[in-house]
Formats: structure tokens, C-alpha cells, sequence
């Protein structure tokens, strides 16, 4: 055999390996994710350290989300448009010391309902009797979230309820029920949004709140003018609806300031959270927008300026759908994990996981994105993402909910999807270009992912074999010691879907301790108090939040893993106000209830 | 779009003509289409990666002259490879890198193992984007939206696109193309019942102008006669249209992965055939 003829064979060998590389690339994932099956909870608790088991129907709660029905000239595409309202909020709203779940409805006519921890293990529906139940009567749009803090500081949390439609603020009375505040408060009359926030951005100790508009407000979904409502590009579109800040006055009304205080956007608004990323004492504001880049203001002290490009988390456009932040290195610095699309072979947006860069910090801040470093890229059409330690190990692991449109099997939207979204912005942005649904499905019946984290900088995938096996469409998700037990349970809110209640079990050799905050001098509430907790030479940072994830807020009550054998060395809490508070040496496996000091 | 605008056009034999490009103008379609990325990333952020461009790139080169020298014992010119790279690093999406570097060298390979005659047949990115999207779908998307949605990147793809492409004297594939597709996109409509813009929407999006301007008009991958490539690229048309009526979303990159090597091997043939004949009426 001549050499040019050897060379052409191993040449053409070489060909056959390159073809075959990403069928081997594919086996070798699909091994490894086989290996990370099992179904019974003592391997689970062996191997993972926790098992997750749906109890929602043993608990009472019977809960199926319905979704609105809009105007019928969007009828050939309702299942898209009507996508989103199914929300859940963690709250104490009668103070007795156990957390209660509220979750949203989305027809009209619909009930939104307050589940009362009855403290044996079961959830009664309250909603009714506390008058926030019938929310969704038509004129007044449908719920898409609600978020609980406390604005008048009377030691209980008040409500605010997230619609497409008239927002609404329920004041608590002293959890008796609720009185509807809502043109006292000077709200507007009709908002699309689907996210909102509490927290006190200019530190005069009330709470503040933060809407973000999905659809333009001067939208009616319901009796529509036209059919242009959609946005005019999938990647950078700017006609959705405004954002709003409502300073709170402190009389009960409140002052709408974004474009005074630098907020000024119309992208499609899906999720927002705020905590300190600088160490400013300020709370800075992150949201991530459908259709485009995500956006984030750093607060320079009652006053905003938005560097998502400058940081790098404004550059590159995906359909952010989540904002949570972790401190997952456990080293005192949050990322943000914002989900976004991926469908094999068509849209591979990949979730974001922005880490801060080593050496970056301050104004000179700036993130990357780690999420394929970490594992927790690919995770199908995300939505509510949540960090918390579900098996106490002392490193933070991250559950989410997935899943788009779930309806025929075996017929896919996608490639309709697909065809008008590259379009131009005139066929794209008007509902009636677009091919009718006619029941096919959506990236729907996705496998949940609960990934893990090994403290080392690698999460892997463990829902299949941890108990997470359904396939709702999943929307958002809400971490909380439901029991106080000293673990945190996951309740998930799923469109066109039931209520899940994951209740934990975990292996009783990893410690834990939880912390339940009160503001004095900086809001009741405690939103946007700081917990540093110091162990075994290393600390986690977590935050009270007003609301974080998609449309959700988990337990204002910090939960921490230590692990096995924990040595415990302190914990400090720096409150709103910027009171620094150090507690030397907690008891483990107690819930540390803390005041803020005068 | 590799090869895409190779810079020496075969005249039709017979007609001696001075190439339009010279030698030196090989490099103005590399420029032209990192002038395009570069426009498309700093306005529209299409690549969230420079690295994962580079790699493409520097993959398709390595590989283009390392092949060259053994199997055509020369230092073969960089700019085609640099082409094949770059469309790799612009068409593929994914969030992981070794993509890019397999893209790019499946590409390159099949043009020095896939030959039919001492000639490659396949257009070297489709055929690398096409075996990847087949192959590696859980990885491997391509751009489709990255450019937005808007009328002033389109009018400037379009008008550029159109000028390079008429004075390399093939904007009659692209014509017949475009005219092909809107006559069927129309015809799925009343079809299907879907709205006829949602059917004409695709062509109305950055990426798919690429293809149409410059991967269907690859030299190197295209029929000699220009009767002959208004019917390939018509037959292109014709292939995408099956595919689009079975939904399948990356219909243009197989229906030219399809057509493209057919056509060449029947030109092939029947210049074999011609060949043979000559032979034979010049045997005394």
C-alpha cells in the first residue's frame, strides 16, 4: 500500500471518529445521568443525603391551577399566552410560628387560596374567610404572583397581589383577615406584570415595591384592540410593559419614583430580586427579562443606574425567567442564577449562573457566566429556581421547575414556534401571525432538576432519583422548613397544574439551624437583613427576601446546613438599618428567633 | 456559507474571461463576513463567546493546512478554511465548546474525504452544521434569532449580500431562490391554513439571509452551467418545502445538504459520460 493510500485510509478513519464522537458524547451523558437513578429513599438518603416525597393530597392541599382565557382573538394561541400565573409565597400571616402557603389562580372567576399550617401536618384553606380568595372577578384581571411584607410595620405581613390586571394590596389585620388598601395606597389601575418585590431600596425602614410590567399596561387581555401585543423581536424587544417603584410614604400610600430614581425600561419583566451585591448597605435590584437581556441597577443609596452591560449580565439576550441569589461557594459573594430556554436541537439558550469574577468588586463588579462550570446549564424550558441546602450538607443546592406547554405528546409547536420567532418584527410581533397551537405541546413534560451541590464548584442532577419524578409544567418554586424540622420542604406551583408539596427527609446526622428575624429600626419584616453564618472555618451568606425566583417568595425564616459534626463559631446579621449584630456560638438544631436591637 | 464566495468563479468553458477577483481579492469575502460578525456582535451581541468564534476558526485553519500539505503536498491559502470557521462560529449555537472544534473539523475532513473525482461535493459547513444538528442535537442549535428582529440589520444583510453577489455574477441563485421560496411559502399557507406571514417569516430573518445570499451559491459546491443552478437551487427550494410541510425546523440546511451533492454527482457523471464520447468519436 502506497503512503498517500495509507494516509487516505487514516484519514477516512479519522472522518468515522469525528462522526461518531457526538453519538459517544451522547452515551457517555446518558450512562452517567442512568447512574443517578435509584427510586427508594434509603439509597436516596445513602447516596444524596435527602429524599423528596409528594405529600400535597395527605396534607389537605388539593390545589389545581387554572389558567386564564383571553381575549378570543388570541384563541389560536392561548396555550402561549396564557402561559404564566401559577404562583406560591411562603408566610407567616398569623404569627403562630408556622409557615403558611398562599397560592395564586388564574381564570377568571378563579380562587386564590391561603393554606393555614395546622400544625399536625396538614394545610387548611383560609383564603375564603380572610376575604383573599375571590381576587380574579372579571374586570378586575387574573393573579400572577403575590409577594408578603410587612409595609406599615405592624408585625404582620401584608399582601401584595401581582395581576395581569388591577394590582391589589391587602393590608393583614393582625391575621384576622385582610382589608383591600389598594386605592388608599395610590396604586394604578391595571398592570400585565408578573413579578414584584418588597424591599426597602432608600433605608428609611418601610418597605418599598417593585413591579415589574410584562405586557404594556395599557393592555386589556381581555378585550383587546388589536392583536399587535406581542413582543416586536424574541431577543431584544423594548415594548413591554413599564416598571414600578412605589415608595411607601408611611401613611399607607405610597409614591410611584422609578423614573426619578434611574428605572426607566419596557422590557418583558418576568422575575426580579434584590440583595446587597456590593456591600453597600443598598439593596440592588436584578431582573431578568423575557425576551432580551437581563438588567441589573446597582443602588447607590435611593438612586439607581442599570449596569447589565458594564457587569456583563445585560449582554448577551435569552428569555430570563428566574432571579435567585446563593452564596454557593460558601465564601460571602451571591450568584445569580437566572433560567432561561433550551430545547435539544432547536434553541440551546442554556440557564445563566453569573458568578462575580475573582478580583472584581464594588462598582468595578463583574460576573460571568459559570453555569456549564457548574453543571446547572441545560435545563430544558426553565422557569422558578430556588437555592437552599435540601440535605443539610452546608452547601447550597438548587431545585427547578421546568417545562413549558404540556398538551399532545406526541405533536411539537415548536417548529412553528421557531419559524415566527426569527422573523421580522412586524410578523413576530402581531398575535395573529402566528400558527395556531391546535393542541401540540411545548417543551412540555420535562423532568424537574434538582441539582446538588458538592461544594467543589460541580452540582449534579439528582430529582429522578431523590423522588422528583413529575412532569407539571412547572412555574414556580418556594423553599421552607413547612414543619419545623429543621429541613426545608419544596412546594412548586405548576400552570394547569396541582399544587406539589415536596416534603423532606434527610439524613439526621447533617445539623442545621435555622433564623427568624425582626426588624425594630429597619423594616419589621427584616427584608434585605444580611445572615452571615461562620463554621468549620468557612461561611454562607443568605438574605431575607421580599421575593425572589418566579413569581414566589420562600420562607422569610434563614435555613442553613452545617453538615456532620459541625463546629460552630458565630453568626452575624447586618440589618438594613446597617446595625451589625454578632451572636457568638449558636445551639444548633434551633430556630433562633432575633430582634433587631435598639 | 463556506466557500461561499470562493473568489474565483469558473467562467463557462469556451468564453475565456478575465476572473473578476483577482488573487489579492480572495480576501474580500473573509472581510465581508467578519465585517458582518463583527456588525452582528457589537450592535446585537450575537456571539456570547469570542473564544468559542476563535476556536472554530483556528480548528478549520490548523486542519485545512495540516490536510493540505499531506494529501495536495502544498501550503494550501487559509481564506476557505477561515470561511468554513467563521460560519461555524457564527451559525452554530451551543453552550459548550467542543462543538465548535468538531463542526469545524468534520467540515474541513469531508472536503478532503468525501470527493467524487477529485472533487468535494458537499458545500464543507453545511455538511458539518447538517451532522451536527442531526447527530448532536441535545448540544447543537444554530443561530436563528441572534440578529433580532428589526428592518435595519435585514435592509443591510440584503443590500450588501445582493452587491457582492451580483459581481460575482450568481445573484440569479439567489433570485430564483428567494422567488421559490415565497411561491411555496404561499402555497404551505393554503395548505396548511397557517397565516402566509408566519410561512414567509423565516426568510425575513438574518441567518436565513446568509444562506441565501451566500451558502446556496458556493462555486466549489454548485453546477458549472447557470440553467443548471437555477434548477438545483430551485430543486433546493423544492426539497425545503417537503421538509417545512414535516416540520422539520432546519429544513433549508438539509434540503441543500440533500440537493447539492446530487446535483454535483449528476454533473459528474454526464461529464464522464461526455468525456467517454469524446473518446470514442476521437478513436480513429
Amino acid at each position: 500500500m502506497t503512503p498517500g493510500r495509507i494516509a487516505r485510509v487514516l484519514l477516512t478513519i479519522f472522518f468515522i471518529g469525528l462522526l461518531f464522537t457526538p453519538v459517544a458524547m451522547k452515551r457517555y451523558a446518558a450512562r452517567r445521568a442512568s447512574d443517578r437513578i435509584a427510586a427508594d429513599m434509603q439509597t436516596a438518603l445513602v447516596r444524596h443525603g435527602f429524599y423528596l416525597t409528594e405529600v400535597s393530597h395527605a396534607a389537605g392541599i388539593d390545589f389545581v391551577h387554572q389558567a386564564p382565557t383571553l381575549d378570543p382573538k388570541l384563541a389560536p394561541i392561548m396555550p402561549e399566552v396564557a402561559s404564566m400565573g401559577a404562583s406560591v409565597s411562603i408566610v407567616d400571616f398569623d404569627r403562630d410560628g408556622w409557615p403558611d402557603i398562599y397560592v395564586t389562580n388564574s381564570a377568571i372567576g378563579s380562587k386564590n387560596a391561603l393554606y393555614r399550617n395546622m400544625h399536625d401536618g396538614t394545610f387548611k384553606d383560609v383564603a375564603p374567610e380572610m376575604g383573599i380568595a375571590d381576587v380574579n372577578q372579571p374586570g378586575t384581571g387574573v393573579s400572577t404572583g403575590a409577594v408578603w411584607g410587612d409595609y406599615d410595620n405592624d408585625g404582620y405581613e401584608d399582601l401584595f397581589l401581582i395581576k395581569w390586571g388591577r394590582p391589589e394590596l391587602y393590608h393583614n389585620d393582625q391575621g384576622h383577615g385582610f382589608t383591600r388598601v389598594t386605592e388608599q395606597a395610590g396604586l394604578p389601575a391595571w398592570i400585565n406584570a408578573d413579578t414584584a418585590i418588597w424591599f426597602d431600596y432608600d433605608g428609611d425602614g418601610l418597605l418599598d415595591l417593585f413591579v415589574g410590567g410584562y405586557y404594556a399596561e395599557d393592555i386589556d387581555l381581555w378585550h383587546l384592540n388589536t392583536t399587535r401585543i406581542m413582543p416586536d423581536s424574541f431577543e431584544y424587544a423594548k415594548n413591554g410593559g413599564r416598571k414600578y417603584l412605589f415608595h411607601n410614604l408611611g401613611n399607607g400610600k405610597f409614591e410611584e419614583v422609578s423614573e426619578k430614581v434611574g428605572i426607566n425600561s419596557r422590557r418583558w419583566a418576568l422575575a426580579a430580586s434584590a440583595a446587597d451585591l456590593r456591600g453597600t448597605g443598598h439593596p440592588d435590584l436584578f431582573v431578568a427579562n423575557d425576551y432580551g437581556v437581563s438588567e441589573l441597577y446597582f443602588n447607590d443609596g435611593g438612586h439607581f443606574r442599570e449596569v447589565g452591560q458594564q457587569t456583563g449580565v445585560g449582554f448577551a439576550p435569552k428569555s430570563g425567567m428566574n432571579a435567585a441569589f446563593g452564596d454557593i461557594l460558601n465564601d460571602g459573594n451571591y450568584a445569580v442564577y437566572v433560567s432561561n430556554i433550551s430545547e435539544d436541537g432547536i434553541l440551546i439558550q442554556g440557564n445563566n449562573l453569573w458568578m462575580p469574577k475573582q478580583g472584581t468588586s464594588g462598582n468595578g463588579l463583574q460576573y460571568e457566566n459559570l453555569a456549564r462550570d457548574f453543571g446547572i446549564e441545560l435545563g430544558g424550558w426553565s422557569f422558578g429556581a430556588q437555592f437552599g441546602d435540601l440535605n443539610n450538607d452546608g452547601t447550597l443546592d438548587l431545585y427547578l421547575a421546568n417545562g413549558y406547554i404540556s398538551l399532545d405528546r406526541g405533536r411539537s409547536y415548536w417548529y412553528d414556534f421557531s419559524k415566527v420567532a426569527g422573523g421580522n418584527s412586524t410578523i413576530i410581533g402581531d398575535a395573529k401571525n402566528w400558527p395556531a397551537f391546535d393542541g401540540r405541546s411545548l417543551s412540555g413534560y420535562q423532568n424537574k432538576k434538582v441539582w446538588l451541590n458538592d461544594g467543589a464548584g460541580k452540582f449534579i442532577d439528582v430529582a429522578q432519583a431523590v423522588g422528583v419524578t413529575d412532569t407539571y409544567d412547572g412555574r414556580a418554586v418556594a423553599l421552607v422548613d413547612l414543619w419545623n424540622r429543621g429541613v426545608l420542604d419544596v412546594v412548586v406551583a405548576n400552570q394547569k397544574g396541582p399544587l406539589l408539596v415536596y416534603k423532606n427527609t434527610v439524613a439526621p446526622e447533617n445539623e442545621w439551624i435555622e433564623f427568624q428575624l425582626e426588624g425594630a429600626t429597619s423594616n419589621r419584616s427584616a427584608i434585605g437583613a444580611e445572615v452571615t453564618l461562620y463554621w468549620n472555618g468557612q461561611k454562607q451568606m443568605q438574605e431575607v427576601s421580599g421575593g425572589t425566583g418566579f413569581a414566589a417568595q420562600n420562607d422569610r425564616r434563614l435555613h442553613f446546613g452545617l453538615g456532620k459534626n459541625p463546629h460552630m463559631e458565630k453568626v452575624v446579621i447586618r440589618w438594613p438599618s446597617g446595625k451589625v449584630q454578632t451572636i457568638e456560638q449558636p445551639a444548633l438544631r434551633q430556630l433562633h428567633v432575633v430582634k433587631e436591637p435598639a | 456559507m463556506s466557500q461561499m464566495t470562493t473568489p474565483v468563479v469558473t467562467p463557462p468553458a469556451g468564453t475565456p474571461r478575465k476572473p473578476f477577483f483577482s488573487l489579492d481579492n480572495r480576501y474580500i469575502a473573509p472581510a465581508f463576513i467578519t465585517c458582518i460578525l463583527l456588525a452582528g456582535h457589537l450592535s446585537f451581541g450575537i456571539l456570547e463567546s469570542y473564544q468559542k468564534t476563535l476556536l472554530a476558526i483556528v480548528t478549520s485553519i490548523a486542519l485545512e493546512v495540516v490536510l493540505g500539505r499531506i494529501f495536495f503536498r502544498k501550503w494550501v491559502h487559509p481564506a476557505s478554511a477561515y470561511i468554513t470557521g467563521i460560519s461555524v462560529g457564527i451559525l452554530v449555537r451551543s453552550p459548550a465548546f467542543w462543538p465548535y472544534a468538531l463542526c469545524s473539523a468534520i467540515s474541513i475532513t469531508s472536503k478532503y474525504v468525501l470527493r467524487i473525482k477529485n472533487q468535494h461535493i458537499w458545500n464543507p459547513s453545511n455538511f458539518g452544521i447538517s451532522v451536527m444538528l442531526f447527530l448532536a442535537a441535545d448540544t447543537v442549535a444554530t443561530l436563528s434569532i441572534q440578529w433580532g428582529n428589526y428592518l435595519l440589520p435585514m435592509l443591510v444583510i440584503w443590500a450588501l449580500g445582493s452587491v457582492i453577489i451580483a459581481r460575482l455574477h450568481r445573484f440569479h441563485i439567489t433570485g430564483i431562490y428567494v422567488a421559490s421560496f415565497l411561491a411555496f411559502a404561499f402555497l404551505r399557507s393554503w395548505m396548511t391554513g397557517s397565516p402566509w406571514q408566519s410561512e414567509v417569516a423565516p426568510i425575513t430573518g438574518p441567518m436565513y439571509q446568509l444562506f441565501i445570499f451566500f451558502m446556496i451559491t458556493d462555486p466549489k459546491t454548485t453546477v458549472r452551467s447557470k440553467r443548471g443552478q437555477c434548477i438545483v437551487v430551485f430543486l433546493v427550494a423544492v426539497g425545503e418545502m417537503i421538509l417545512r410541510l414535516r416540520q422539520v425546523v432546519y429544513a433549508p440546511f438539509y434540503a441543500l445538504f440533500i440537493v447539492g451533492p446530487a446535483a454535483m454527482l449528476i454533473q459528474i457523471w454526464m461529464d464522464s459520460r461526455r468525456a467517454s464520447s469524446a473518446r470514442i468519436v476521437a478513436r480513429p
